[in-house]
């Protein structure tokens, strides 16, 4: 909202979010009406305007109550660090308690308010004040008669006012149907700002609108705004545009198979980390080690524990292995704990802007965030998120916000309202099977990295939290006794086929033995017939022979003359 | 006697101490000084004292008197402390302002 510096010159009023919302605050030698129901902080909004003036911009204020003393005042205000006196002894600031009782006022003729003038003249002349509170003006109204005459004479000093120069605050009731009870609005129409007290649930919420700026743009929503110790602080819900610078750089979630899931490097800084689950599935634990990292690497983090205090959560994550008092006691590390129904919703918003900004930390961790839920603020819920997250990013902050879930569904209602919002989510859930609940975990989703699908055993352990393979086989997903079960009956199964594979190979020596024994004795009887066959082949070549030697034998006997060609010519 | 009943002390020294704070000469005023004197005149003669003080010269004195508007009538003696505003043209209500019933 740079750019609207040229329109108007501006008064900042040095509180806390309100400076954005009117664009640099209140015109400037123009007064401006901030009007409200009874005790929704008027008054202190206009006395912050005049301290803050004095002390961060230099400029001198009057301050002219009308319902309150100036001893009442300096009370109240010390409460929020104000010390009224000196400033008042430094000539910073002029208090003036103007009093006005009716019965000790009789009027006979036409009047005039050229006393307030001149007091009020001389108030801001005397310190060369800048800036001016009316509280409550319409006091006057009650006090003096002739309504007719005052509201000529109001604005004479509305123009009275502009003339001097100097930014003023006029506070004013709310009335029934119009802002003020006396329709101040008609005569301070340049900035005209309402304050709002209401109670929804029993839980009660301040609201800040800027009705009307004249020669300005100006945030027109209701913005929730609270009074504490510090004072006065505004939060503007919209004003945050999406234009958060990002950083590439990774810090460890504490969790190292964590990280490998991740895309092996953890979160990206500045994201905002929703740890989702059902009751008791360690998303404190996971919380604790992201702290526990961050603090072990110096960084500041801060702890908004909603459920349990601060020693219970240092006591439980010394059961895990997990140190965190050493890091509170190294100022490393704050827990600000408090019960989600002791303020509304923007109260505690504001307290977490407070904290952080006093803190300064790397990391915040809220535990859990659905505490805030009461009865159907879904949507109030998601826009103090919103906003949480935007201021988070916004300096660079790593979240971690943890939501529990009711079982069954995962993700719940209440996850999928904040969904958008979050750029990694993981997600621990019960698995229940084989008699026992296991953890288990896995990313859901992880913007802007290459993150496991894998689910993921989550165990913890006293030395903290471990993830695990789990087993993945024919018969589904197992964890716990049951996958150990499992991978036992997978090696016992193994070991059988191990086993008949032996024997089957044994078998088949077996049968290759028996086959040789029989080729062998096929073999001796083969040779024992070749044997006879052979010798029965020599004995009949003998008998030929020996036929035909009986046969020569013969023809030599006769006288054959051919002995050579005995056996062709016997054959022809 | 006109002075108080109920303010038997008074009775001792019962002279009216009056101021009127004005802001310069302007017409409300300067009417507002002659209505009084004349009303002084006629109901408390011999036994008023009246003090003008004008808030342009001595802005500093609206604040002891809680003056805001003009012109203011301050009854400082006898107490109560009693303000009546305006330029005093209502002589009726002047003299119930200054506890002085008017002569039946």
């Amino acid at each position: 909202m740079a750019e609207l510096e040229t329109q108007l010159p501006k008064s900042p009023t040095g509180i806390q979010g309100l400076d954005e919302i009117t664009g640099g605050g209140l015109p400037q030698g123009r007064p401006t009406l901030v009007c409200g129901g009874a005790g929704c902080g008027k008054t202190l909004l206009a006395m912050e305007f005049l301290v803050r003036g004095v002390t961060q911009f230099n400029e001198p204020g009057v301050f002219m109550a009308f319902e309150e003393t100036a001893k009442d005042l300096t009370q109240n205000v010390a409460s929020l660090g104000f010390d009224l006196e000196d400033l008042i002894a430094r000539k910073k600031m002029v208090l003036d308690f103007v009093y006005i009782e009716r019965s000790e006022i009789e009027e006979s003729g036409e009047y005039d308010l050229e006393g307030l003038f001149i007091r009020l003249g001389h108030a801001i002349d005397s310190i060369g004040a800048k800036r001016v509170v009316l509280d409550t003006i319409e006091s006057l109204f009650a006090g003096l008669p002739n309504p007719l005459i005052l509201r000529a004479e109001l604005r004479r000093l509305f123009r009275w006012l502009r003339g001097k120069g100097v930014t003023a605050i006029i506070t004013g009731e709310r009335g029934d149907a119009t802002l003020t009870r006396q329709g101040l609005e008609e005569y301070v129409s340049d900035c005209v700002i309402t304050l709002d007290h209401r109670v929804n649930d029993q839980v009660s919420s301040r609201r800040l609108r800027v009705v009307k700026y004249r020669g300005s743009t100006h945030g027109t929503n209701e913005y929730p705004f609270l009074i504490d110790e510090g004072g006065f602080s505004v939060l503007p819900i919209t004003s945050l545009g999406l234009q958060h610078a990002v950083s590439l750089e990774h810090i460890p979630t504490g969790v190292p198979r964590l990280d490998a899931m991740l895309g092996g490097v953890g979160y990206y800084r500045g994201s905002s980390v929703l740890v989702s689950g059902t009751a008791g599935t360690g998303k404190s634990s996971l919380a604790a080690h992201f702290v526990d990292a961050a603090c072990r690497r110096g960084e500041r983090a801060i702890y908004f524990a909603f459920e349990e205090s601060p020693d219970q959560i240092t006591r439980n994550m010394r059961s895990i292995g997990i140190d965190l008092m050493s890091w509170v006691e190294q100022g490393l590390l704050r827990f600000e704990a408090s019960r989600p129904t002791v303020s509304g919703l923007e109260m505690h918003l504001a307290r977490m802007h407070k904290a952080v900004n006093a803190f300064k930390p790397e990391v915040v961790i809220v535990d859990p965030l659905n505490s805030f839920h009461v009865g159907s603020n879904e949507i109030a819920v998601k826009a103090i998120l919103m906003l949480l997250v935007d201021f988070l990013k916004t300096n660079q902050i790593t979240g971690l916000f943890t939501n529990l879930t009711s079982g069954g569904n995962e993700s719940d209602q209440s996850d999928v309202v904040i969904a958008s919002l979050i750029d990694t989510w993981l997600l621990v859930r019960d698995i229940e099977l084989g008699g026992e609940r296991n953890r288990g975990m896995y990313v859901l989703k992880s913007r802007g990295m290459a993150h496991s699908n894998q689910i993921r055993e989550f165990l913890l352990t006293d030395h903290g939290a471990e993830l695990r393979d789990v087993y993945v086989g024919p018969s589904g997903v197992m964890t716990g006794s049951a996958r150990l079960v499992q991978e036992a009956q997978e090696q016992a199964r193994k070991l059988t086929r191990q086993q008949e594979i032996e024997q089957r190979q044994l078998e088949l020596e077996c049968k290759r033995s028996a086959l040789e024994a029989q080729i062998a004795t096929m073999r001796a009887v083969f040779e024992v017939q070749e044997a006879e066959s052979l010798r029965i082949v020599r004995q009949e070549q003998a008998q030929e022979a020996q036929l035909a030697q009986e046969r020569v034998d013969m023809g030599i006997s006769r006288k054959a003359d051919a002995t050579e060609k005995t056996p062709e010519g016997e054959s022809k | 006697m006109n002075t108080n009943p109920s303010e038997p002390a008074q009775a001792a020294s019962d002279t009216f101490l009056l101021r009127l704070y004005v802001a310069g000469q302007t017409p409300k005023s300067m009417a507002a000084f002659v209505n009084l004197k004349k009303i002084c005149e006629e109901h408390l003669a011999g036994r008023y004292q009246i003090q003008v003080i004008d808030l342009l010269e001595n802005p500093r004195l609206a604040d002891g008197d809680q003056i805001l508007a003009i012109p203011t009538l301050v009854r400082q003696l006898p107490e109560p402390v009693r303000k009546i505003i305006g330029d005093l043209s209502n002589t009726e209500r002047v003299l119930i302002g200054l506890d002085l019933r008017p002569k039946k």
